[in-house]
């Protein structure tokens, strides 16, 4: 074998490797952002979570390169995901008096929202000619993952198409909910931050932070509740609609 | 920063332990989060390293949901039957939820003030 070969076959298996480059993906996704993310519809699209995870699954698909050897460097970031949503509790607890005043209005976007997220996931799903699995699978996709795909096998769901469908789902709400709000005159920044975190849960609540702390400390309120009432409300709600 | 970033790890261990404990349909950090909520609000204060620590990893949130994003690649053999009419929903459900919740939300904080 060529050196670059042998080289490779080192290099493709070392989490070092996948470590490096999930840092140099984001940092040049990052940068493409900063420079180019003026106008507000590139803003928008330049997403620096698109735009690296795109880069890395081209990578992986030309290099042939399984997820799980991917993952096993990768996995020293996402396990930071972990104590970054215990640390949502400090813009949670420095916008508390915020978030006690408008303890109404969430309430009512909640339970609005979060029937939304079930009922137009399933009925587009429905209409677009989607079976039984399928539908389950798209019931809670507003929520984080590993919620969403106890409950889609709860629903007779297929885990693992759900857990794609909240990726997209996610990645997809980050992406066009400024410009989508924008459009609609939307902009309480209260309103806006718990939007994305009902639609867009996690990935959403990070879109937040970047656009403004107060929107970053309501989404992830909303994401952390919306969780839980769709956990509740999907497998009620499923007998009516499955 | 290291006694903050063992504050974060130990409530996330808290809440991951109360989780399976109890059989709640919540992901253990976010009880965590919970908890380090009700820690801070007893105290009726952010020690400063502990807000500079959140404030770093919340700064690199998007960083941290690249790895999970990437898993995409795992399912996309199941999508790609059906890829169209889960796009399309996706897209449509994902921007009615946005619209609905954010209008509520305003409608109902006009409403009440």
């Amino acid at each position: 074998m060529t050196t670059v070969g042998l080289l490779w076959v080192y290099l493709s298996a070392s989490p070092l490797m996948w470590l490096s480059l999930t840092l140099l993906a984001y940092l040049g996704a990052a940068a493409l952002h900063r420079r180019f993310g003026g106008h507000p519809l590139l803003n928008a699209a330049l997403n620096p979570v698109l735009i690296a995870v795109t880069g890395l699954i081209g990578v992986l698909v030309l290099t042939e390169t399984p997820y799980r050897t991917y993952f096993d460097g990768a996995q020293f970031v996402h396990f930071l995901l972990g104590p970054a949503t215990v640390a949502l509790a400090v813009p949670l607890i420095e916008n508390l008096e915020r978030v006690r005043r408008a303890l109404v209005p969430m309430a009512a976007a909640l339970v609005a929202g979060s029937l939304t997220g079930i009922v137009s996931a399933v009925g587009l799903g429905a209409l677009f000619g989607g079976g039984a699995e399928t539908l389950a699978s798209l019931a809670p996709k507003s929520v984080t993952t590993p919620i969403a795909m106890a409950v889609s096998e709860r629903l007779g769901g297929l885990a693992s198409l759900t857990a794609a469908l909240v990726i997209a789902t996610g990645i997809l709400g980050a992406v066009i909910a400024v410009p989508l709000l924008d459009r609609l005159g939307l902009v309480d920044l209260r309103a806006r931050g718990f939007a994305i975190g009902t639609a867009a849960h996690g990935v959403g609540t990070a879109r937040a932070f970047q656009i403004d702390p107060v929107a970053g400390t309501f989404s992830g309120v909303a994401m952390a509740l919306n969780g839980l009432l769709t956990a509740l409300l999907a497998p009620l709600l499923a007998s009516w609609l499955l | 920063m290291l006694a903050a970033f063992t504050t974060l790890l130990l409530c996330q261990l808290a809440g991951e332990l109360m989780v399976r404990l109890s059989g709640l349909p919540v992901p253990g950090p976010v009880l965590g989060m919970v908890l380090l909520a009700l820690g801070l609000a007893w105290r009726r204060q952010i020690p400063p390293a502990l807000r500079t620590t959140s404030g770093t990893l919340l700064a690199y949130l998007p960083l941290l949901f690249v790895p999970a994003g990437t898993g995409i690649l795992e399912h996309l053999a199941r999508v790609r039957a059906e890829f169209f009419p889960l796009a399309l929903t996706v897209l449509g459900s994902t921007a009615l939820t946005l619209v609905v919740t954010a209008w509520v939300f305003q409608a109902v904080a006009r409403r009440s003030r």
